[in-house]
């Protein structure tokens, strides 16, 4: 197994390359640069955009730029943002983990619900709970997620005063303390619930009927032939065989915690990697960009290795090398 | 056979009486088994043979109360083993006889494994479903067991999962766990059907081989009569849900008395006579949704049926001495006035 991982990872590098080829020309194919989103066009001396243009390098061939920025990105050197005057790096560590604690309260909060409401529907389908589920999920699946945090902070927030609306924590809080962290899951529950909303849905509908499926399957008519009981039969039998399909979300899951939620952060002004990454777009960050976008590719490499190699673990019928 | 004679003056083990089973089709329930009475002795040996959809593995799972839920389900009718009702029990009840006094094999030995699960854990399972034993005597079990199905290097296998078994093995490893505690009744459904030849040979051997050393009486479904020739001592030949004949093995090939059973023994082919083709039977067994509702159902199919066979139902009667057929040739089947 460890074979085969070393073989993926040296895989990834060909295709870590491609990708930032792709990142590259789309950065340099958006109009204006980093330092346009800089300076006030209209208010600047054209001679003096020219000469920084020409002194940043803007006007080398492309290749050059392009191996300038590969060769710099290579030794982790991810170049300095244009808007917070810090290093790239510095600023993406700063919301690092604020994106992990919603991500990871996020699926938690989706896995818990999904499996005991999928494992309930599977087992007892066509009933009515299991057909407020599914109406529960259907809508969970249809709503998208910015009319669902403008509704869950109206309800939420401003009529029952529950939850906070945005922010990642109350201000004046001692770093380290039981309130701080208690203040921080306060705050991140909300955005949590949004963000999960979906994927709480198709993970569910995707468990029920797998384990619909299973029930059918010969092996469980075995296991009632030894006297295997009806709730063994479900919680190991079937279980164990529907697990395995739910493997190729893990991977994307991965993704998800660090990327974050683009939309449903900037609806709750949580400060994570989501909203880092659209503010770069606004205000032509391209250091912080490209370096986001080179971030999420790289976990989404790792994310289907991962959910590859777990693959190995839980199916006797995989095997790796 | 004093063994035989032995046989006829013991109580049954298991006496099926007037079972009937039915599916749900879009709303209406239609018989696949229709009023099925019969007996199993003890250390008998009884086939169940028919074509493909004869409701023969049906009648089977109906013993086992193993019946898709849902879909189908037992009228009516009793099923008495060894003197309780399996009929009147509840699921936990039904579950402490299933794999202990009454086990199953299936037809299809790829898929009737559970393929996440080492051979050992499925083995040992049945085991502690009935048994109190640590898991180190489970495992010594297990590992005894996987031997007398005749498996050569059972302390390896115990740890393999079932995809790295051939399916002839897979066979052995179902049967290992149907006989892990004894039982006193194993229904065989078409326990050969998906092996090649020279695996099917050897698998009825170990049956057959099992049987004496254990004691306990078999149901084998079957739709190959030199199966049944080999193996049973009782013989119930059954047609569209309904048992049209019954006889003891010899009996049965030397003097059949319906014309389907007839029919059924001419369709073996036969190595010493040079024939082109294989001899069949016309048609195809009535689906469950356009069953005759009336008359004998073999009718539209039998080169010898009679004008009233199309509108008179014929009964399951004694031509002669412990030999059943349902046929209006005899007039033991006709039935009596006043009785539908």
């Amino acid at each position: 197994m460890l074979k085969y991982a070393f073989r993926r990872i040296l895989g990834m590098i060909p295709m870590l390359f491609l990708i930032s080829i792709v990142v590259f020309t789309l950065a340099k194919l958006m109009p204006g640069d980093s330092f346009s989103g800089e300076i006030d066009p209209t208010k600047t001396n054209p001679q003096y955009i020219a000469e920084m243009r020409e002194k940043l390098g803007y006007n080398d061939p492309l290749p050059q730029q392009y191996f300038r920025w590969i060769g710099k990105f290579v030794e982790g050197d991810f170049g300095k943002s244009t808007r917070y005057k810090i290093k790239v790096s510095e600023v993406i560590s700063e919301k690092l983990p604020n994106t992990l604690l919603l991500g990871f309260s996020s699926i938690i909060i989706t896995y818990i619900l999904a499996f005991f409401m999928g494992l309930y529907s599977g087992r007892k389908p066509y009933t009515v709970a299991d057909n407020l589920i599914g109406g529960l999920n259907y809508l969970g699946l249809s709503i998208p997620s910015f009319i669902a945090g403008v509704f869950a902070i109206f309800l939420f927030s401003f009529t029952l005063g529950w939850f906070p609306s945005n922010g990642s924590i109350d201000i004046g809080m001692t770093e380290g303390t039981f309130e701080y962290w208690l203040s921080r899951l306060h705050h991140v529950f909300l955005p949590a619930v949004v963000l999960g909303l979906l994927s709480t849905a198709s993970y569910t509908q995707f468990l029920r009927n797998d384990i619909i499926e299973n029930s059918r399957k010969d092996f469980v008519r075995t296991a009632r032939a030894k006297g295997t009981t009806e709730k063994k039969i479900y919680n190991v039998h079937i279980l164990r065989n529907s697990i395995i399909p739910l493997i190729t979300f893990l991977g994307f899951d991965l993704v998800a915690i660090i990327s974050g939620a683009i939309i449903t952060e900037t609806i709750f002004t949580y400060p994570g990697l989501g909203q880092l990454f659209l503010q770069s777009v606004g205000t032509r960050d391209y250091p912080v960009l490209m370096t986001l976008t080179m971030l999420f590719s790289f976990l989404t490499l790792i994310g289907n290795l991962l959910a590859d190699i777990l693959y190995g673990v839980v199916d006797p019928r995989i095997r790796l090398d | 056979m004093s063994t035989k004679k032995m046989l006829r003056n013991e109580a049954p083990l298991l006496e099926v009486k007037n079972l009937e089973t039915a599916f749900d089709i879009e709303g209406t329930d239609y018989n696949a088994v229709d009023n099925v009475s019969f007996k199993v002795k003890p250390r008998q040996i009884v086939g169940i043979v028919g074509e493909s959809g004869c409701g023969k593995s049906v009648m089977s799972l109906s013993i086992m109360k193993l019946l898709p839920k849902g879909i189908g389900k037992v009228k009516s009718g009793e099923i008495i083993f060894d003197g309780i009702n399996l009929e009147k029990m509840s699921e936990s009840q039904i579950n402490k006889i299933r794999g202990k006094d009454v086990s199953m094999i299936f037809q299809e030995p790829m898929t009737s494994l559970n393929p996440v699960f080492t051979i050992g854990y499925q083995l040992q399972e049945v085991l502690f479903n009935h048994m109190k034993i640590s898991k180190q005597e489970a495992r010594q079990k297990a590992i005894a067991l996987l031997k007398s199905v005749g498996i050569s290097r059972p302390e390896k296998l115990v740890d393999e999962y079932p995809h790295q078994l051939s399916g002839g093995m897979r066979q052995r490893v179902m049967i290992a766990i149907a006989i892990a505690c004894q039982p006193k009744l194993l229904i065989a459904d078409e326990p050969t059907t998906a092996l090649d030849v020279t695996v099917q040979a050897q698998i009825l051997e170990l049956l057959k081989e099992i049987q004496a050393v254990n004691d306990m009486s078999v149901i084998l479904i079957t739709h190959d009569l030199g199966v049944v020739a080999e193996m049973c001592d009782e013989v119930i030949v059954m047609y569209a849900g309904k048992i049209v004949e019954r006889a003891d093995v010899d009996t049965l090939f030397h003097n059949p008395k319906h014309p389907y059973t007839t029919l059924l023994l001419g369709a073996i082919p036969k190595m010493d006579e040079q024939e082109e083709r294989l001899s069949s039977i016309k048609g195809i067994v009535p689906s469950l949704t356009n069953m005759p509702k009336v008359g004998c159902r073999f009718a539209h199919r039998c080169p010898k049926a009679m004008p009233e066979c199309f509108t008179v139902t014929p009964v399951l009667g004694d031509v002669e001495q412990d030999h059943e057929v349902a046929c209006l040739l005899y007039e033991t089947s006709k039935p009596r006035e006043g009785v539908k």
